[in-house]
């Protein structure tokens, strides 16, 4: 019941709560992306640092975002999700966190819209900030690059629990009262992650020198595609996407040290969108070395399998898109297209031309599809789960396997992981064969020398004595050349 | 290690309406070279809660608020890392506290035993010439214990334990702060800077002070020491 509050604070508060969730979203992503992050402190308000805090907003982040909340706000029942899983360059996935933003129905009426829950928001995203750095992920997200990456996946809807495995952890970030509900945040994190050495995802360096960072195609059809928590800022990858700053949508900076009564008002309009299909692409999985569970069937099915979920006919044509599994989200997806970052109003109405698309994101895709990776077990095909479509597939797939059953495999079909032999740095296998482990285990035990050896030293005495008459003669000869090379030593 | 203990204890006596100031205890048990950075991570985690931007008066009684950045750290000798407010004014101030301490530490006299304290305060304006008063309204305190370890093994454990610990106490901390509990009122221009230091160019802390004390073998406290971190100490 909000029929205490006034238009203006409902307003207020719809917006803050908008901005929230796009921010958490960026705060949650970021933090995953392998990067450290640093932003600077401006003693000048700037008018579009939303909560006072400087948070960068990843256009394409945004984008999805906007996408899986489609012109709605966290409500009783209807949560939006963060989700970040781990890929291996073989395909294998597997969720490791759920970020919920939720809303419950325990109201607080007295609390001060524009004052209090705005700084609550602002004090909920520092917690938001420190507790990304806290979680298992977050060191394995620090180390992917070419044996895996991390994904990430928003949705908006009820919470899915069921992919993090048995006994997840849950830790609460933080709750803000407001007079429409109680917002959470939360994150529910899987642990069997502890009993997996991080070590064995170390880095490894490129093969042959060459940096590769393309990634094999993997179409997602399921509600909402996964994407790379690998975006390099400042690249000119080409894909616009609307940008969150509009002109319009000045975030509340001013305050009142009497009631609030003279905060500028921006205009917050949201209709619900009429959505065509969501982009199913833009996946930028997370490869990972090492057997893991097995994908989860719903990330990994092929184009047009997932349940049930036809494409929109009037998703844009161009290649791109066309290509990728493109699946509706539950919600409808969104017409985006490559709007003019001027894009005026809160809504998503963009046009579906594919002009702005067709070229960069199209060879954006093309890089990130093409993954060359270098040690890899070479896991039985039985345990992994295979994409559906071929074509898709790096070309180089045939290579890594055949690499991969170059090396020794211990793995077991039904591990949870497979041993990884690592080649370290100082082991060359033109010269000896074998890892520094190995080399310093044989060498550590060398065979005893054999004129230390009894029957040996006896023969080699007798022999000795043998030829001594024959030596004290030849040294008595050259006795003088003795002489002076001692007095040369003097 | 305990997780953080929670007690109240009353305003300076003579503090008119009884002012409650919130106590929190954090423990860790590390290794001499990562106290620096075990001190530095829990401060600075604390801080970034407890920092705003800069506020800027205008007339009729509103203020806008300046932007805090913030940015990564990772720690060298611990499994661990944080995010502290990007303010190069205010790291340098923790720095020179966490220095001081870590340098008492291994002073003599002490066994690797000792604790900091965090404290916020508000100043509350007295006559001349009287001083102003300050009044916690929280206080946290993290006890540190310095062991000895024999090998590198070992010091490769503790480097992944006291990184553990350093992730549960900033759950700790996180869920401490969105208690929501007492939070000083926001001032008026005239009184800004009785709730917050005003001295840094870039953020905006609420007004506070670190002090340490070192217990020697006996258990009992041999030193301590006041810094005022604050610009406009009022010692006299």
């Amino acid at each position: 019941m909000d029929t205490d509050l006034s238009s203006q604070d409902r307003k207020d508060l719809d917006k803050f709560i908008k901005f929230f969730a796009l921010k958490t979203v960026q705060v949650i992503v970021q933090a995953r992306l392998g990067e450290k992050i640093c932003t600077r402190s401006s003693s000048s308000p700037t008018g579009s640092d939303w909560f006072n805090l400087a948070i960068k907003d990843i256009p394409e982040v945004t984008h999805e975002a906007k996408k899986a909340l489609a012109g709605q706000l966290p409500a009783v029942g209807r949560s939006m999700c963060v989700e970040i899983s781990l890929k291996t360059s073989e395909g294998d996935s597997m969720e490791l966190e759920i970020w919920c933003l939720e809303m419950n129905e325990k109201c607080d009426k007295e609390i001060k819209v524009s004052y209090t829950v705005y700084n609550r928001l602002s004090l909920l995203l520092k917690s938001l900030l420190a507790i990304t750095r806290v979680t298992p992920a977050y060191r394995l997200s620090r180390k992917q690059g070419h044996e895996y990456v991390i994904l990430y996946r928003i949705y908006f809807g009820e919470v899915q629990l069921s992919g993090l495995g048995e006994g997840f952890q849950t830790v609460r970030v933080g709750t803000v009262g407001t007079p429409v509900g109680t917002i959470t945040l939360s994150c529910a994190y899987r642990i069997n992650l502890a009993f997996m050495s991080t070590r064995q995802f170390e880095r490894t360096p490129p093969i042959m020198g060459i940096i590769i960072d393309h990634f094999v195609d993997r179409p997602y059809p399921s509600s909402s595609p996964m994407h790379p928590c690998n975006y390099r800022a400042g690249e000119d990858n080409g894909a616009v996407y609307p940008s969150v700053e509009d002109s319009q949508e000045v975030c509340t900076t001013s305050f009142s040290t009497s009631p609030p009564s003279q905060l500028s008002s921006s205009r917050l309009s949201y209709q619900p969108a009429a959505l065509g299909v969501g982009s199913a692409d833009m996946g930028y999985p997370v490869l990972f070395a090492g057997g893991l569970n097995a994908a989860h069937p719903h990330q990994l099915i092929g184009p047009g399998k997932e349940g049930g979920v036809p494409p929109v006919p009037n998703q844009p044509a161009h290649g791109t898109q066309a290509d990728q599994e493109r699946m509706c989200t539950p919600l409808d997806g969104v017409h985006y297209s490559a709007a003019t970052p001027s894009s005026s109003e809160d809504t998503e109405t963009v046009s579906n031309s594919s002009e702005g698309k067709c070229g960069s994101p199209h060879d954006l895709l093309e890089t990130i599809f093409i993954r060359k990776v270098g040690a890899f077990v070479n896991k039985p095909i039985n345990q992994v789960n295979p994409p559906e479509s071929p074509e898709t597939e790096s070309p180089l797939q045939g290579s890594l396997h055949s690499e991969g059953s170059s090396g020794s495999s211990t793995g077991n079909t039904h591990d949870d992981f497979v041993m990884i032999d690592f080649k370290p740095a100082f082991s060359k296998d033109d010269i000896l064969p074998m890892d520094l482990g190995t080399f310093y285990r044989e060498f550590q035990n060398p065979p005893q020398l054999s004129s230390l050896s009894i029957d040996i030293g006896a023969q080699s005495m007798a022999e000795d004595l043998d030829s001594l008459p024959e030596k004290l003669a030849v040294h008595e000869k050259n006795v003088k050349e003795f002489d002076a090379f001692v007095e040369t030593l003097q | 290690m305990v997780g953080p203990g929670r007690s109240r204890c009353c305003g300076p006596s003579g503090a008119a309406p009884a002012m409650n100031c919130r106590a929190e205890v954090l423990e860790v048990s590390v290794e001499g070279r990562q106290v620096e950075e075990a001190m530095l991570a829990v401060l600075h985690t604390i801080l970034l809660h407890r920092s705003t931007g800069k506020f800027h008066y205008k007339k009729e009684g509103t203020y806008s608020i300046g932007t805090v950045g913030t940015q990564d750290v990772d720690c060298d000798f611990i499994d661990f890392a944080y995010v502290r407010v990007s303010s190069e004014e205010l790291d340098r101030a923790l720095r020179k506290a966490v220095g001081e301490f870590k340098n008492a530490l291994r002073g003599s006299g002490s066994d690797g035993m000792g604790q900091i304290s965090l404290e916020f305060y508000q100043k509350k304006k007295s006559r001349w010439p009287f001083s102003d008063e300050c009044i916690p309204w929280e206080l946290w305190t993290i006890k540190v214990n310095v062991v000895n370890l024999a090998n590198e093994q070992e010091r490769q454990i503790c480097r992944e334990k006291v990184g553990e610990k350093l992730c549960e106490k900033t759950i700790n901390i996180v869920e401490l702060m969105n208690r929501h509990e007492y939070l000083p009122k926001m001032p008026t221009q005239s009184e800004v800077d009785n709730v917050f230091d005003t001295s840094l160019k870039d953020v905006q802390p609420y007004l506070y002070k670190i002090s340490y004390q070192i217990t020697d073998s006996l258990g009992t406290s041999v030193t301590t020491t006041m810094r005022r971190l604050i610009k406009d100490t009022l010692a006299l």
